[in-house]
Order: C-alpha cells, then sequence, then structure tokens
C-alpha cells in the first residue's frame, strides 16, 4: 500500500537509467527478496529464481563461517593464526560484531536518512549495562541481558524523543551531545559502578561456563555469528517492512509522507529505537568477548568509527555496511601490528609518524572514499564486476542517501 | 515588436533538461527570447515554469544548450553568467529579510557605474526606506526591491518570475508600468499568472505543460483563442466569466488568477494536456 | 559573595573559549551548511604551534605570548583555509559529505598530533603574570581569565565589524539568509567560504593558544573535547547567529560552572538538559532563524 503511493511520486521510468535509479532508491540491498513483491517488480527481469540462488548463497556462506572454528584454514596476513585458534577466532568474532554493529548503524543513515553522532550511546549502554548489572545483581545472563534491553529501550526512546525534534547538521550535533553525555557519565565513575577510565572487567561469576575462558573462544564466535546473523535478519525486515517503507520515503521527501498522513516522527523513532536496541544487543555480545568493558565503547571516537565502516562499506546497503565492518577491524588490526613492526621504527620520521598511526591511515582512507568512491567498497566492486546493474546503481544511492540526509 | 525572425535571438534554449531529486522538472525545452520586448513563459501551475527559469540560470542541475547573445551560458556556474548580463528577479522576491534595502541593492550592483537614478526614478520609495531592513517591507515594496536589484545593471536580458503574484490590483499596475519602462532598454523572459498583465506587456509567448514546451507563438494570438487557453492554461473553465473577462478586462485579470488556480487543484478532472506524461502529472512542483 | 564572583569570571573565560570554537563553527554552518568536525584540529593545532613558537622563545615573556598567539591564529587559519579549498571545496553543496570529509579529517589530524606531539598532555608556562590573581570584590580570580575574556571581546567586536561595514561581510550575512539568491546576484560565494573557514581557523587557532593557558596544558584532544560543548553552543544560540553564539557560549559556561559547584559536579550533564529543553521548547535556537 505504502509502496505504491510512493510509487506515484516518482516518474516513470523511461530509461535504463532511471529504472536502475528508481530500483536503487527503493531497493535497500543488492538483492531482491522473495515475497516483497514490490522491490522484486521493479527489479523485473531479475526473477525470483536469483533472489533464492542469493538466499542460498547466503545460508552456505553462514553455514562455512559456522564451520571454521572445526577446520584448520589459514590465511596469512589477515589472521594471526589457523582459524581454529583463539586469537583468530577471536578476531573474526570481532570483525563480526563491528559488522553487526555497523548495521545497526545501517538502520538509521541508509535506511531513515538520520545522520546519528550518538550511536555510540546505545552500544555503549549494551556493554556498561549489561557488565554493571552483572557487577551489582546476582542474575543470570539473559535475565541481565534482558533487562539491560530495558533500559536501552527507554533509554533510546527519551534520546529520539528529543533529538528529532531537529533534522539534518541539528540532530548530528543534538545526538553527539546526547551521547557525550552518557561518555562523561562512564568517565567519572559515578558510585564506582563504571569503573572510570579504567573500565569495568567482566563479573565471570553468573555467567555459564562455556562462555568463560580462552578455551571456551569458538562459542563466543558462534554467539557472535548468531548476534550477526540475527542482526541482519531483524534489519532486512524493517527495511521491508511497511514502516521501511515509509522511513525510506520520509528520507526521500518527508513533506510528501506527511501529506499522505503518516506520522514521519514516529517512524523515525522507530528506527532509532530499533537501531539503538539492536547495537546494545551487539554491545553486550562485545562485553562478553572482551571479557570487560572499557570507556571507547561509549565514546564519540566509537560512532565515528561505525560511520567510517558503514561509508567504506557503502552507504545504504547492507552489504556495505558488513563489508565495511569486517574490513575496519581487519585493517586496524594489520595497521596496529604494522605501526609496532621494525619495518616502520626504521624509517625516517616523516614517514614513521604517520605510518605508525592506524587512525591517520583509516582517517586518510576514508576522506578519500569520500571523494572519489562515493558508493564504498561494494559501489567500486559493482563497478568492476560491469553488468550487475544493482551493484552498479550503489555509487548513485549512496550519494542520494546522504543527500536525503542533509 | 513582433516581427523579430529575422534578428539573432537574445537567448537561444535548446534541449533544456533538469532533474530535482530524481524528478524530471524540465524535458527537452526548447524555445527563443528575442532580441527586444517580453516574451512571456506561460503555463498552468507546476508545469515547470519556476524551474526552467532556475535551470537556465544554473540554480537547478540542467543540461542541455543556452546561448546567450549567441555565446553559450550552459558550462557556466551561476554567478558567472549572470555577469555576463543576465538579470534575475525571483519568485517571491527573495530579498535578503536582515538587510537594510540599500545593502540589498549595493549587494546587486555588479557594473562600475551602476544606474542608481533610474532605480531612484522607477521606485522612489526605495529611497525614503534605505535603511529599513528588507523583511519589514511590505510585499509590493519587496517586489521593488527585487526588481531593482536586476534594474541596477546593464542586462542583456532579465528573467523575472511572477512578479505580480499576491500583490494588490494597484501594486499590479505600478509593477507592471515598471516592467513596461524596462522592456524599453532591455529583453525580458516574464513568468506571469495575471493574463491582464500579460496582454498588456507580451508579444510573444512560450506555454508550457508537463515539463516541456508545447506552444509559441504571439501571446495576443494565444491568449485569444479560447480552445487553447482552455486546455493549456486551465483558464475559461466557466464560459460566463469569460464573457465578463471581454468587458471587463482590468477584472477579468484577477479572476483568470483564480481560477486557473482552482483548475491546477482539481487537475484530475481537466482534460490531460496533449504532451504531458500521465505518469509526471501528479509530480508538479 | 567572593565565590559567587570567581565562579562568575571562570565562567565568563570558558565561555570565551567556546566562543572563539563556536563563533567560526556558526558562521560556517550558517553559510555553508557544513558541520565542521575538524574545527576542534584548528584549535589543537594553533594550541601546538603556539606552544612550540613560546617554548623557543622564552615561554615566560610577554612578547612570546603575543607572538604564540598571533602565530597560533595564523595556524589555524592556514589550516582552515586549505580545508576549505582542498577538500570542502570539490564537494559542493554535498552537505553530507563534507560533514564526512570534516570528520575524516579530523580522525587523521588527531591521530598524526599524537604521533607528533605524544598523547599525554604537554604542560606549559605563560608570563608570570598569568599564575597570578588578580583581587576583584574579594575573590582571587586567575589571571589568565582575563586574557581569554579580552581576546574573545575583541574577536567579537572584530568580527561584528567585519560583518556589518565590509562587503564581504554583507556577502556573508546575505548567504546566511539565502546563499542561492548571492549567486544569482553574480557573486562568487565560494570565496566567502573560505573566507569564513579561514576566520573561523584564525578564531579556532587563537582559542587554542588561550585554551592552553586556562587549563595548563597541551594535548591532541584538547579541540575534540571543546569542540563537543561550541556544539551545544551553537545549537543553543541558534545555527548561524554570530550574536546567538556570544549568549549562549556565556550561558552555557556559567551554568557549567555554577552546576559543578553548587550541584556536585554534574555542569556537564546540567548542559546537555538545557540542550534537551532548548531543543523541545525552541528548536531553532535562541537566535536562530525558524527553519
Amino acid at each position: 500500500m505504502t509502496t505504491s503511493e510512493t510509487d506515484t511520486q516518482h516518474p516513470a521510468p523511461e530509461t535504463g537509467d532511471a529504472e536502475a535509479q528508481a530500483v536503487s532508491a527503493n531497493d535497500g540491498g543488492a538483492s531482491s527478496r522473495p515475497g516483497d513483491t514490490s522491490a522484486a517488480d521493479r527489479g523485473g527481469r531479475r526473477g525470483g529464481a536469483k533472489a533464492l540462488a542469493k538466499w542460498g548463497a547466503g545460508g552456505a556462506a553462514v553455514a562455512l563461517l559456522g564451520l571454521l572454528p572445526l577446520l584448520n584454514l589459514s590465511l596469512p596476513g589477515v589472521l594471526p593464526g589457523p582459524t581454529y585458534t583463539p586469537g583468530s577466532l577471536h578476531l573474526m568474532a570481532m570483525c563480526m560484531l563491528m559488522a553487526a554493529a555497523a548495521l545497526s548503524y545501517h538502520m538509521l543513515l541508509g535506511v531513515a536518512g538520520l545522520l546519528s553522532f550518538g550511536h555510540a550511546l546505545y552500544f555503549g549502554a549494551g556493554v556498561y549495562g549489561l557488565a554493571i548489572i552483572l557487577d551489582n545483581l546476582d542474575i543470570p545472563l539473559l535475565p541481565a541481558m534482558g533487562l539491560t534491553l530495558l533500559v536501552v529501550i527507554v533509554l533510546a526512546h527519551v534520546v529520539g524523543a528529543v533529538s528529532l525534534r531537529v533534522a539534518g547538521i541539528p540532530f548530528a550535533m543534538v545526538t553527539l551531545a546526547f551521547a557525550e553525555a552518557g561518555s562523561v557519565l562512564v568517565g567519572r565513575n559515578p558510585g564506582g559502578a563504571s569503573g572510570g577510565e579504567e573500565g569495568l572487567a567482566l563479573a565471570t561469576d553468573s555467567l555459564p561456563d562455556f562462555l568463560v575462558g580462552v578455551v571456551n573462544t569458538r562459542n563466543l564466535y558462534w554467539l557472535a555469528l548468531v548476534v550477526l546473523v540475527l542482526v541482519f535478519a531483524i534489519v532486512t525486515w524493517v527495511q521491508y517492512s511497511r514502516a521501511g517503507h515509509v522511513a525510506a520515503a520520509v528520507r526521500e521527501n518527508e513533506l510528501r509522507v506527511r501529506v499522505i498522513g503518516l506520522q514521519p516522527y514516529l517512524i523515525k523513532l522507530l528506527v532509532f529505537v530499533v537501531g539503538g536496541v539492536l547495537a546494545s544487543l551487539v554491545g553486550m555480545v562485545y562485553l562478553l568477548l572482551q571479557s570487560g568493558a572499557v570507556p571507547r565503547s561509549v565514546s564519540a571516537d566509537f560512532t565515528i568509527t561505525l560511520l567510517v565502516m558503514v561509508v567504506l562499506g557503502g552507504v545504504g546497503s547492507r552489504w556495505g555496511a558488513i563489508v565495511g565492518g569486517v574490513f575496519y577491524t581487519l585493517l586496524d588490526q594489520r595497521l596496529t601490528s604494522l605501526a609496532n613492526s621494525d619495518a616502520i621504527e626504521g624509517l625516517p620520521d616523516f614517514l614513521r609518524i604517520p605510518l605508525s598511526e592506524p587512525l591517520f591511515i583509516l582517517g586518510t582512507l576514508f576522506i578519500l572514499v569520500v571523494l572519489f568512491l562515493p558508493g564504498g567498497l561494494t559501489g567500486a566492486a559493482g563497478r568492476l564486476g560491469r553488468g550487475r546493474r544493482a551493484r552498479a546503481g550503489q555509487t548513485e544511492k549512496a550519494r542520494a542517501v546522504l543527500e536525503d540526509a542533509a | 515588436m513582433t516581427s523579430h525572425t529575422t534578428a539573432r535571438p537574445i537567448l537561444d534554449v535548446a534541449g533544456l533538461n533538469a532533474r530535482i531529486g530524481g524528478q524530471q522538472v524540465v524535458e527537452d525545452v526548447s524555445f527563443t527570447v528575442p532580441a527586444s520586448g517580453i516574451t512571456a513563459l506561460l503555463g498552468r501551475n507546476g508545469v515547470g515554469k519556476t524551474s526552467t527559469i532556475k535551470a537556465l540560470i544554473g540554480l537547478i542541475d540542467r543540461t542541455g544548450r543556452v546561448e546567450l547573445d549567441g555565446q553559450r551560458i550552459d558550462k557556466d556556474p551561476t554567478w558567472k553568467l549572470i555577469r555576463r548580463g543576465v538579470g534575475y528577479v525571483p519568485e517571491d522576491r527573495e530579498v535578503f529579510g536582515k538587510l537594510t534595502v540599500a545593502e540589498n541593492l549595493r549587494l546587486a550592483e555588479r557594473d562600475a557605474h551602476p544606474r542608481r537614478e533610474l532605480v531612484e526614478q522607477l521606485f522612489p520609495d526605495l529611497v525614503k526606506r534605505s535603511g529599513q531592513m528588507a523583511g519589514t517591507l511590505s510585499g509590493g515594496q519587496q517586489q521593488m526591491v527585487s526588481l531593482a536589484r536586476a534594474l541596477l545593471n546593464d542586462n542583456k536580458v532579465l528573467l523575472i518570475d511572477e512578479p505580480t503574484k499576491g500583490l494588490a490590483p494597484k501594486i499590479v499596475q505600478e509593477v507592471a508600468e515598471a516592467l513596461e519602462q524596462a522592456a524599453a532598454t532591455v529583453p525580458i523572459l516574464l513568468v506571469e499568472q495575471n493574463l491582464q498583465v500579460v496582454r498588456r506587456l507580451a508579444g510573444d509567448a512560450v506555454v508550457l505543460s508537463g515539463g516541456r514546451v508545447v506552444h509559441t507563438g504571439n501571446a495576443l494570438d494565444f491568449l485569444d483563442d479560447e480552445d487553447l487557453t482552455r486546455r493549456l492554461l486551465g483558464v475559461h473553465a466557466d464560459a460566463e466569466q469569460e464573457a465578463q473577462e471581454a468587458e471587463a478586462p482590468v477584472a477579468a485579470g484577477a479572476t483568470a488568477v483564480s481560477s486557473s488556480v482552482a483548475a491546477s487543484s482539481t487537475q484530475a478532472a481537466a482534460p490531460a494536456p496533449a504532451a504531458a506524461d500521465p505518469a509526471r502529472k501528479g509530480a508538479g512542483l | 559573595m567572593s565565590t559567587v564572583i570567581l565562579l562568575l569570571v571562570t565562567g565568563l573565560g570558558l565561555g570565551a573559549l567556546y566562543f572563539l570554537v563556536a563563533s567560526g563553527l556558526s558562521l560556517i554552518y550558517g553559510l555553508m551548511g557544513v558541520l565542521n568536525f575538524a574545527h576542534g584540529s584548528f584549535l589543537t593545532v594553533g594550541a601546538f604551534a603556539g606552544w612550540e613558537v613560546a617554548r623557543r622563545t622564552g615561554a615566560d615573556s610577554w612578547f612570546s605570548f603575543l607572538v604564540s598567539i598571533l602565530i597560533g591564529a595564523a595556524v589555524g587559519a592556514l589550516f582552515a583555509a586549505f580545508t576549505e579549498l582542498v577538500l570542502i571545496r570539490r564537494l559542493y553543496e554535498r552537505h553530507i559529505e563534507q560533514v564526512l570529509i570534516t570528520v575524516g579529517l579530523s580522525l587523521a589530524t588527531v591521530a598524526l598530533f599524537e604521533g607528533i606531539w605524544g598523547t599525554d598532555p604537554v604542560f606549559i608556562d605563560g608570563p608570570a603574570w598569568f599564575s597570578q590573581t588578580t583581587n576583584l570584590l574579594g575573590a582571587q580570580i586567575p589571571n589568565d581569565r582575563f586574557i581569554s575574556i579580552i581576546a574573545a571581546a575583541l574577536v567579537l567586536l572584530g568580527m561584528v565589524l567585519f560583518l556589518k561595514r565590509t562587503r564581504y561581510g554583507m556577502i556573508i550575512r546575505a548567504g546566511v539568509e539565502n546563499r542561492s539568491m548571492v549567486t544569482a546576484l553574480g557573486i562568487d560565494v565560494r570565496k566567502a567560504f573560505t573566507l569564513v573557514f579561514t576566520i573561523g581557523g584564525a578564531a579556532a587557532g587563537l582559542g587554542g593558544v588561550l585554551a592552553s593557558h586556562y587549563f595548563g596544558y597541551v594535548s591532541p584532544l584538547l579541540g575534540g573535547s571543546l569542540l563537543i560543548f561550541a556544539f551545544i553552543v551553537t545549537v543553543i544560540g541558534g545555527l548561524g547567529s554570530l550574536t546567538g553564539a556570544a549568549v549562549a557560549s556565556v550561558a552555557v559556561a556559567l551554568l557549567q560552572q555554577f552546576a559543578n559547584f553548587y550541584l556536585f559536579g554534574t555542569g556537564d550533564f546540567v548542559v546537555v538538559i538545557a540542550l534537551a529543553l532548548v531543543l523541545l521548547f525552541r528548536p531553532s535556537g535562541l537566535l536562530g532563524r525558524k527553519s
């Protein structure tokens, strides 16, 4: 229903180019989903068989990821050791969690066009909320997670309700200010609850045994995989639900949606809260994986990291968020070990100093991507693999999403 | 004034296209503006008149060919092509409300010797109010400021978008007089809903529908063709009003405006314009 | 009473620093629609430049302080102009991408500063007079507060005169109201863009040197921590309004100081709550235009 209303607002596609654009503007991801008739219609000749094949490939990929801890594969230069070793499992789990966190940020930016600079608040609320509850209350893990979610839902409603009174850049500033308040709160260490700058070690007493200790890293790896799949499923579901379509329409033209009698404010709030809840879920698993909470997880820096991931991967695309999250995490890890390597130590100052700062390289890379690869990595990959129209549209879509967020 | 066919046009537009947010608002528009007199750009509300003007000067992204006095200006950024001699009077005046009248005018001066005397003679009111914030002026006075900004410089052409919109009848006459005086020295492309003003001023008419040019020719001939104007402008919806229009031209101008507004709001019921794409009709701005 | 005076003057000093950052931010946003995350880096680079100059010319003399202020402002201005010309300009009218560029620049430069000057704060000295106090109505006020206040007042005065009295000032004021109409009058508004970046960078660079004396140290994170409050100030004051930025700078800093003293160190939260209240009741800010 909603889709057809937004469709009438679009000029009828005439040229192939226009059609590709119309498709990319409404079809949030690279794939058309079976059962989503509007996307399938607009995709036209792409057909259901191909979509099924895609979902099959996705399932196979998840199964393969699930098997990795049982296999002995080596990826020198990327992973520190064979895939079954705790070090590699930890890194891969971190990649998946960051991909999931980036997906939750994609909910805001890619689906609803909300440029939030305070997303770390919810991730951090998951991390610290669970850590503090486990530290202070004598309850098992699952109820503690439920309690944390409850807190985050309330928090996201309050902050969202206030922040969404403004849009565009002011929204960015306001979300940043709220997140900063959270960051300051954690740094102040009220009542010794957050551990201040030192952070808070995970209280393992009430945790199930299979999640504790280095030997159980692979269980945490599987948990991270489950979270990634879950977040992906929820983001996909929301994106293609009625609310998601309205959110996309709001992003493109809020007035139009208001004219047809829907409440853009409530839809945006819904997306904001769901994005926050997903981020906090990821944050809780992050806490388990890292065995502790650190102030960085609620800092503005972390929000910016998520933004960098999403933009690096390709704005407006779920796969872009995943690729960006994984790529960033791996690169950050590699650059950090490069910074400490002997090869860098021997260089003259003007090379050594920049190269020994991973964030300098990542920041520069980010600038270059924004300037020269507006569709991010997925957009660039799409251009290399010619003929795949959905991917080729990624660059235009990224531009359109960013324009809508202004 | 209408026998212009041999002289080179001051403005030559060929295949102009423009999009706003993915919507085609100007589609393959071609027309010329003769080197003297006033050419009216007509059409119902939302057919792309303002967008056409904005596309001409690059305020919205456009493709196509635009020549000013034989030189291409379609690759120039707005500020540069304006300096080549284009005066622009936007819809809704767009004066700088927090600047004084004098500052608004000073900002617009591009020539070494701006024609302050002409402006002072045309709009004596503005001299008296030169220290006043432009935002506190009445609509008519703001229109004077907006016109004055364009008339200060020596232009090759003026693009004037709905200068009489929302003004009292007496002010409409004053604006029309100012336009008539200006037209004696510089050609004008005029968007105007008040058909009485069009009758009084315009030599040629270019008519848009659905982002395309659907008619060009002599303005009076066009306005006299009931069938055509009903179809393309949506006026003459009521036969009795037509009769009144013939008898009392001044009042009819106002009627024509209001009936065209009414017609556009019930566009679905009106017969579809010949060249308009039905898919685009609801997408008017 | 003396506590109130001390809090007042200290708050004014802090407000002066906020203003030096917020004024540029607000002008840049007002004219160009760009939220400049790199503004903190303009401040930090100014602070480090000032410190490098001061320690080379004898940190405790007034002469070296004055030179450090000039160099700090100049370096901030140059860095800002470079940012606009090389990075921002090529994304003309693509506001979100411009914001992303400034985010990337902020990341990269803070990391670079950490590489060059280290992550730990560098403690600095100024002329001996700075560390002394002046008795004002019974309160012992650290002298460096006065320097910040005077400098910010001069910057405000200079900016107002520039905006009111010069042609470029007029273009900037007109551009804040309606950028496209300025170009439609035949004015290349991009020159004004470079200009506001340069002015904003100079004010931030100056603010950096003053902030390093106010807090007693320089660190790569100095700019970022002030930037957050400058954001809050510009939203509360009304984006694009210089007067709004000035009023809100003082209001926010005073609120923060008094809340920190009387409400158990809750200054930062009180400020965020004030921000929420302003947004709820006046989303366009105290002196902002209605959007």
